[in-house]
């Protein structure tokens, strides 16, 4: 289970998020989710709102973004919740960083699907240049995480990376895509096999051959 | 195989449009007035005639699970629909491809099902790794909004309906039912003691119903074919298509829509292009996602792939996840992994599985490297039979099931690695 606290309550951490408010276009998005929940279930949001305060932190530090405790305490306030009740969501859920973290954030799946389809290179690949699981690289660029299975298995193995997936990897692929990361440039997302659209096997669909070139109607075979 | 025409997500691998025109030149949202004018209880019948069995791994018929619901709110409290899209179970890749491809056919079944149990709104909720995924199930909600299909008077049927998205943020155990409902309350997703069931009190103590996105998404199809059409796919009992996900060592790993009870010899060599190596190289799947126990090669390869089937092997189809490993797989590794998953995803509420999910996947890291002693192999039978059983929610039996099955398949294995490791020792204490 989930063993995780929230970094140290210093005042330099008071000093810096301390004043922590959203801004006008995260104020919008955190009031647009809270009306997605009836009437007096607005703690309903408190997912929604976590997940856009820690990118706004984000932006504010050109990282992936992270939860000081400031910034949850403003969560908390903002949804009339006592902040300990926040803070168990916070530390519940993974996805919540509770420490700053890297520039991109490298999570690697190693569960057994992609354990099976060579996860272990990728991980050699992060080590190679200097990632450690936990820690932000010297440079501030890399966070490496092992994380739980992503969802992707018939893709396997993969990685996410911020918002996006890099799907059928291989050592040398995903080299070249952290590569292009450190230099500013966008990789192509998805599955990394040239010609390969999302998940259908390799080399062309095995069935509905006719969706390749056009948007079939299939009802008047019916 | 399934012939292309009875395939309901055509477009599963997002070559076209998943937008609002595409997925209406599929033939989504086609009169889906005349769906809801059938009347509650005539869906609901419907349902139950086709066969339906949910998706999410359990396997509850999903027609009988609506009926569930109260026909009508004595005491003012609205009903809600839950669609379960926290898809996490390791091997599990279908609802993503859904939600990417076709939310269309999510969004409309959420309606139609939503109105047969007399349902206000349905909150999808997503897991969080699905980022991309849930902007493509937003935009398309937008999209129904704006075209009048949800919302008031939804699709000009009268009945007033709203679909909202919640994203998850990475907690496996949020795909159980009330793990998810206390998740979508805004709390930490640690399930409830049933009963009192959803039906009678789920989301904000109101009638909920929880069903999967496959289960859901099938529905639209369903009503306009007929269940008479969906029953004809499948064995009794184990009626329809399902989308299967291979992943492992096969030569192409995919999802595919294929009708139920398909042999696994069939699915492998006609979608995934066999087994690496071919078929004498497999050594054991596991054909449900990781929570049910693998089965060994020679009592797989004829197996049909369906709820019964898989079930007589003393596994099950679970998700229909179907992780494949050859011979060249640390069969103990693998497993030890999945235990390490379950140890990670526990949510620490129950003392068996908070202890025991631990406690399991160190003793499987030393049978991985044979630093244990024979007798250890029996603790740890009996340690899943204590944790198995013992939970509020089913966590627990899913991190002890892949454990039994590679003790009742591979205990010879188990019981060399400790002797090679002793031997080896003995020899540097010479």
């Amino acid at each position: 289970m989930a063993d995780r606290s929230p970094a140290p309550d210093t005042p330099e951490l008071r000093e810096r998020w301390g004043a922590f408010e959203f801004t006008e276009s995260y104020r919008e998005r955190a009031d647009k989710a809270i009306a997605r929940y009836p009437e007096g279930r607005q703690r309903s949001a408190v997912m929604p709102l976590l997940d856009l305060a820690q990118r706004q932190v984000g932006e504010e530090t050109n990282t992936q973004g992270w939860l000081p405790l400031p910034v949850i305490e403003y969560v908390a306030d903002y949804l009339d919740m006592p902040v300990i009740r926040v803070l168990e969501v916070a530390s519940f859920y993974f996805m919540y960083n509770l420490k700053p973290v890297g520039r991109y954030h490298v999570q690697v799946c190693g569960t057994t699907p992609c354990m099976l389809r060579g996860s272990d290179g990728l991980f050699e690949v992060c080590k190679k240049r200097g990632m450690s699981k936990g820690h932000v690289s010297e440079d501030g660029l890399w966070t490496l995480t092992e994380v739980e299975c992503m969802g992707n298995c018939a893709t396997a193995p993969m990685v996410q990376i911020n918002d996006d997936n890099y799907e059928d990897l291989t050592p040398e692929r995903l080299d070249e895509i952290l590569d292009e990361l450190a230099a500013g440039k966008q990789p192509k997302t998805g599955t990394q096999i040239p010609g390969k659209r999302t998940s259908e096997p390799e080399g062309g669909p095995t069935t509905l051959k006719e969706m390749v070139d056009a948007n079939h109607d299939y009802r008047k075979d019916w | 195989m399934l012939a292309d025409k009875d395939r309901i997500f055509t477009n599963l691998y997002g070559f076209q449009d998943w937008g609002l025109k595409g997925a209406q030149q599929r033939g989504d949202w086609d009169d889906t007035k005349s769906l809801i004018a059938r009347g509650h209880e005539n869906i609901i019948e419907e349902m139950k005639a086709s066969g339906l069995r949910g998706r999410g791994g359990a396997g509850f018929p999903t027609g009988l699970k609506w009926s569930f619901m109260p026909k009508e709110s004595k005491d003012g409290r609205p009903s809600f629909l839950v669609i379960n899209a926290d898809e996490s179970e390791p091997g599990s890749c279908k609802d993503r491809e859904i939600i990417r491809h076709d939310p269309h056919k999510l969004i409309e079944g959420a309606l139609v099902a939503g109105y047969a149990m007399r349902a206000r709104a349905a909150y999808i909720y997503i897991r969080g790794e699905y980022i991309r995924e849930a902007e493509t199930l937003q935009a398309a909600i937008d999209e129904a909004y704006d075209a009048g299909l949800i919302g008031k008077n939804a699709s000009k049927s009268g009945y007033d309906f709203d679909v909202f998205l919640h994203r998850g943020a990475g907690a496996y155990i949020c795909g159980e039912e009330t793990a998810m409902i206390e998740s979508l309350e805004g709390k930490k997703g640690q399930p409830r003691l049933k009963p009192p069931f959803p039906a009678g009190a789920g989301l904000y103590g109101c009638p909920t119903t929880v069903n999967n996105v496959e289960s859901i998404a099938v529905v639209p199809t369903i009503l306009r074919r007929g269940a008479s059409w969906f029953a004809s796919f499948g064995r009794e009992n184990n009626k329809g298509t399902k989308l299967f996900q291979i992943s492992g060592h096969v030569n192409k790993p995919c999802v595919v829509e294929e009708a139920l009870s398909i042999p696994f010899s069939e699915l492998i060599e006609k979608h995934c292009g066999g087994i690496v190596g071919g078929k004498d190289n497999l050594l054991a799947v596991i054909p449900g996602g990781s929570s049910v126990p693998l089965v060994p090669a020679e009592q797989i390869w004829d197996a049909p792939m369906d709820f019964d089937g898989l079930k007589d092997l003393g596994s099950g189809l679970g998700t229909a996840g179907v992780i494949v490993m050859d011979k060249s797989t640390d069969i103990v590794r693998a497993i030890s992994r999945l235990s390490y998953f379950y140890k990670h995803e526990s949510c620490g509420q129950c003392t068996p599985c908070r202890e025991g999910t631990g406690w399991m996947w160190r003793m499987m890291e030393r049978l991985r490297t044979g630093d244990a002693a024979i007798e250890e192999i029996d603790m740890l039978q009996q340690v899943t039979k204590q944790v198995e059983g013992h939970t509020i929610c089913a966590l627990g039996d899913a991190a002890a099931w892949p454990i039994q099955g590679l003790i009742r398949h591979f205990r010879p294995e188990l019981e060399r690695r400790i002797e090679e490791h002793n031997a080896k020792f003995a020899e540097a204490a010479e």
